[in-house]
């Protein structure tokens, strides 16, 4: 028992960093720029299948370096060459142009690694044990994780509370003439924004990769949960990102470790539920089979109650 | 559907010791302001006085940090602006805040559903409501875009626009009016019109407007009150105003636009 | 007879004369029609929400599944002994649609905007799943299946053949394509106009626009329902895919591609896309790619879509630049083409090699039989796709600048 505590948190805390990896560089965008952008998760895909390719050809450590760089490449490309032309349009046009593009982004990952999960596995270099818990060993890989997690949101912090760009950056958001007028290169800005969340969301996808299945559909399925995350966390708030990952990856590590369903606990209280019932099927639900839907759950729920989310502020 | 005149208190709008802060940057200290039933009241001041803020807590769009606000005699401050439309204020925007993809008359034939007493219906063509299309076409014509009804609103010309953002604004025949820079950016014989409409518009209402040109507040404003950094330093009549020291070292230096 | 009743008119005739058409006289063929029927329906509701009332929903395949489920087991009732006829059974479908509308919708479109579509996403990936979970409600992957033929005759007909379907399928596209035309026309139908133009000033001309918002969502999600109701008698069978998140993409990409301002194009884009779905992933594995770039392609540049295209080649056909449009379309349609061919043959090859190794290398593309494991059809391809794009980059300022003219000419005239 206490080992399966112990597991689900620090496995829960990784879970949950990455989540917030993915959603520090969604919000930043968001926040920064008005753009949801849909293809963020893409490029968390395409940084898992960056650095296996670069792992093949020259190494782990490399990897890490290069890909989320790549990454940062293809997300100054979105925006310089496809997202510019759409901004004018409204904030409808450029969801629905980064909409799109998750879809070609899928394809082209299809068209040039297959449709099949690839062997992505741990690097030799880094698959050890960090640790003893309980008797049975922590990877280190993961340890890895959560560190640079950590690591990127004190940078995130330090880079735009307090230097000059990141001042000049949120001023861009809500007066981008001005912050033009007075002198600044704002579509420079935006696309320089733009690279910055790629790479967070590649170097997300280099790590994220070994935790994951590293395939095709690894976007769509992780892509609407960051969404969740940042509407409960708080449009545009990364501190509510944060909370919001860790309960969420905290949340659904434990409920997968929880093999008890309502009717359990019925059970447990002397309720009985009559058999061939459809509402017994509901009650006979474990929450480890329920554990995918949870982040959902938890999104209406923060609907109904605080639909600002944790930490947003009211919406304009 | 009119109301007795006589039920009508005679102050229209009142604001009492209004503040208004964003975060820790106060930009209304404590206003205070009477506006009678059926006057012209001009506010004037240097940019970034306030005066937008200042409408923007009248019409609901900004809640005051503290004080009270008052139309017809009704406690309206932080209400939403629905509500405080449905009570009879109505707000014109400094920056053309028109439907742009819908035609001229579309949008002012939504500007009287309400007053008219029709609510969420959608058992009812639009175009079998007598009354509603009449009072469009009455606006129309006042406001000079009869010949223009079918035109999408978003490529009007600038003083057309203008012309439709004030349409919109009293075609639902709100008894307190509040006009924001109405004839900003006009050429003089555009702004000659322009006082033309407002003048013909503001006709036994109340109207409160922010204006910069001087040649227009001096020509329609029974009274004026000149906000100085978030604070009313004089309010009197016109010619007063124009005479006095605080506001011609703070303001009327510069001459009119 | 006015004017609009003449056009509804012209409509019903054509959609009665429709399957008749030489060509289109085979079960297959009419079958294609009802699909196409099925997904216009679905369209126009989603055209309501989006192009109407500027509502982007990520899940509105949520109330099309949600109808189908409901209409398969209302179906399922009939099947044992419940006296409806089969044409009725959309109807279902309508009132689940509409139930669950207000339900879902009275809490989601209290935000609008980026809000509203993330809400919708999430609202639409809950219910997926969980339905997966409920195997009695919903057959879990397999899905319920129910019999259109085992109910009352109706007009004499049992409604088995696919003829039928189709004539159900037409008479409810037709009822609701009317009702929500006029639902337009409706005070709610111009402020959701309203709405969309400018949510803000709404408040200010005395209207709550979340009031607006919910009507026209629960409008909007009965009419999905019913679309789900024709799904279930067409199929005879709803599963999890009728909710999935990919359904309520194809919707989006119609009305997107349709023409999200007009009316019609949400049945433009139904027919477009629907067709495209059946008939070109018969001829190659990389059609969502193309799709896809089609999508990309009409927001960034035609964001009018189909619909849009039409209407603004309609219009210059009465200015005096139409000569000059026409010829620089002559002269750029041939650098497209061969830019077209060239990604076309770089995409298929790549397909092929990454997808379907088993096939082998040797393939037929555009006539030409060619060897993917060898070098020259990509640098063959990529040479006719790079040097066709740069063409037609240097013959579109000629495009252009005769739209311009036109332009011109007909702001003149407005």
């Amino acid at each position: 028992m206490k080992e399966i505590v112990a597991f689900s948190l620090l496995n829960g805390a990784v879970y949950g960093l990455l989540l917030f990896m993915l959603s520090s560089g969604l919000t930043l965008i968001f926040s920064l720029m008005g753009v949801l952008n849909f293809a963020h998760a893409s490029v968390f895909m395409l940084g898992a299948y960056f650095s296996w390719q670069i792992s093949r050809w020259v190494g782990f450590w490399p990897a890490l370096v290069v890909a989320p760089l790549l990454c940062a490449m293809v997300g100054a490309a979105i925006e310089r060459f496809g997202l510019r032309r759409v901004h004018r349009q409204g904030h409808v046009a450029e969801i629905l142009f980064t909409f799109g593009l998750a879809y070609v982004i899928g394809e082209l990952v299809i068209m040039a690694w297959g449709r099949n999960p690839i062997e992505n596995h741990v690097p030799a270099v880094i698959d050890f044990a960090a640790f003893r818990v309980f008797g049975t060993s922590y990877p280190f890989y993961k340890v890895l994780m959560m560190g640079i997690s950590v690591a990127m949101f004190a940078f995130l912090y330090v880079a735009f509370k307090r230097t000059r760009l990141g001042l000049i950056i949120q001023a861009a958001l809500t007066h981008p003439q001005m912050v033009g007028a007075l002198g600044h290169d704002v579509p420079r800005l935006f696309v320089l924004v733009f690279a910055i969340g790629s790479a967070l969301a590649g170097l997300a996808g280099v790590i994220g990769g070994f935790a994951l299945l590293t395939e095709p559909n690894m976007a769509a399925n992780l892509g609407p949960i960051v969404f969740v995350v940042v509407v409960v966390g708080g449009l545009g708030s990364i501190p509510g990102a944060f909370v919001a990952s860790m309960l969420i990856g905290l949340l659904q590590t434990f409920a997968v470790a929880i093999d008890y369903s309502w009717l359990d606990l019925f059970r447990a209280l002397g309720w009985k539920v009559a058999p061939g019932s459809m509402l017994r099927e509901v009650w006979s639900v474990k929450l480890s089979q329920a554990a995918p839907i949870l982040p959902y759950v938890l999104l209406v729920l923060m609907l109904i109650v605080r639909p600002r989310g944790f930490m947003g502020t009211r919406e304009t | 559907m009119h109301e007795p005149e006589t039920a009508q208190p005679p102050i229209a709008l009142e604001l009492a010791d209004v503040h208004k802060s964003f975060g820790a940057t106060p930009v209304i200290r404590g206003v205070s302001l009477a506006i009678p039933r059926g006057e012209r009241h001009a506010i004037i001041g240097p940019n970034g006085a306030g005066k937008s803020t200042l409408f923007n807590l009248m019409s609901g769009r900004l809640a005051p940090t503290r004080g009270r606000i008052r139309l017809q005699g009704e406690e309206i401050a932080g209400k939403r602006p629905f509500r405080i439309a449905r009570r009879g204020l109505s707000r014109s925007f400094q920056v053309t805040n028109i439907f742009a993809r819908m035609t001229v008359r579309e949008n002012v034939r939504c500007s009287v559903l309400w007053s008219l007493g029709y609510r969420y219906s959608f058992l009812r063509s639009i175009d079998k409501l007598r009354d509603a299309n009449e009072r469009t076409d009455e606006t129309l014509e006042r406001i000079g875009l009869a010949s223009r009804r079918d035109a999408l609103a978003g490529v009007l010309t600038y003083a057309e626009q203008r012309a439709l953002e004030i349409g919109v604004t009293i075609a639902g025949g709100a008894k307190v009016i509040l006009l924001d820079e109405p004839t900003a950016g006009m050429s003089r014989p555009e702004t000659e019109a322009a006082v033309e409409l407002i003048r013909s518009v503001s006709h036994d209402r109340t109207l409160v407007m922010v204006e910069h040109d001087m040649s227009v507040v001096f020509g329609l404003a029974d009274r004026v009150s000149v906000l100085v950094y978030g604070e009313i330093v004089a309010s009197d009549t016109p010619e007063r105003i124009r005479a006095h020291d605080a506001v011609r070292s703070a303001y009327l230096g510069a001459s009119d636009a | 007879m006015r004017a609009s009743s003449r056009i509804w008119l012209a409509a019903a005739v054509m959609l009665a004369l429709l399957p008749w058409v030489p060509g289109l006289q085979s079960d297959s063929a009419r079958s294609l029609l009802t699909q196409m029927g099925i997904a216009s329906v679905f369209a126009l509701s989603y055209n309501l929400l989006l192009g109407q009332t500027g509502l982007l929903s990520f899940g509105h395949a949520l109330y099309f599944g949600l109808g189908g489920y409901a209409s398969i087991h209302f179906l399922r009732a009939i099947n044992a002994g419940l006296p409806i006829p089969t044409p009725f059974v959309p109807l279902a479908g309508a009132a689940a649609g509409l139930a669950f509308g207000v339900v879902f919708g009275a809490l989601t479109t209290r935000r609008g905007g980026t809000v509203f579509a993330l809400i919708s996403l999430g609202l639409g990936e809950w219910v997926y799943a969980s339905t997966l979970m409920l195997p009695s409600f919903s057959g879990g992957e397999s899905g319920i299946t129910a019999s259109r033929t085992k109910a009352p005759h109706w007009l004499g007909l049992d409604f088995g053949s696919q003829l039928q379907v189709y004539y159900v399928t037409a008479f409810w596209l037709l009822a609701s394509a009317v009702l929500l035309h006029a639902f337009m026309r409706t005070p709610v139908g111009r402020l959701a106009n309203a709405v969309r133009d400018n949510a803000e000033r709404v408040e200010f001309i005395g209207y709550n626009p979340q009031r607006v918002r919910f009507i026209v969502f629960s409008v909007s999600a009965a009419f999905a329902g019913l679309a789900g109701g024709l799904h279930a008698i067409n199929y005879e069978i709803v599963a999890a895919e009728a909710l999935s998140a990919t359904r309520s993409g194809a919707v989006l990409l119609m009305v997107y591609i349709g023409g999200v301002h007009h009316f019609v194009g949400a049945i433009l884009g139904a027919i477009a896309i629907t067709w495209l779905q059946v008939s070109l992933s018969d001829y190659t594995t990389a059609w969502l790619l193309y799709l896809g770039l089609l999508f990309m392609g009409i927001v960034a540049f035609v964001p009018g879509g189909l619909a849009g295209l039409a209407m603004m080649h309609l219009a210059a056909l009465r200015t005096h630049a139409l000569p000059a449009i026409a010829r620089s379309y002559l002269v750029a349609l041939p650098f497209a083409l061969v830019a077209s061919i060239g990604a076309v043959t770089l995409i298929e090859i790549a397909y092929r090699r990454a997808t379907q190794p088993e096939a082998g290398t040797l393939m037929k593309l555009f006539w030409i039989p060619m060897d993917t494991a060898k070098p020259w059809p990509w640098i063959g391809a990529a040479l006719l796709a790079a040097a066709g794009a740069f063409a037609l980059y240097r013959a579109w300022p000629r495009v252009a600048s005769a739209w311009a003219e036109a332009g011109e000419e007909m702001h003149a005239r407005a």
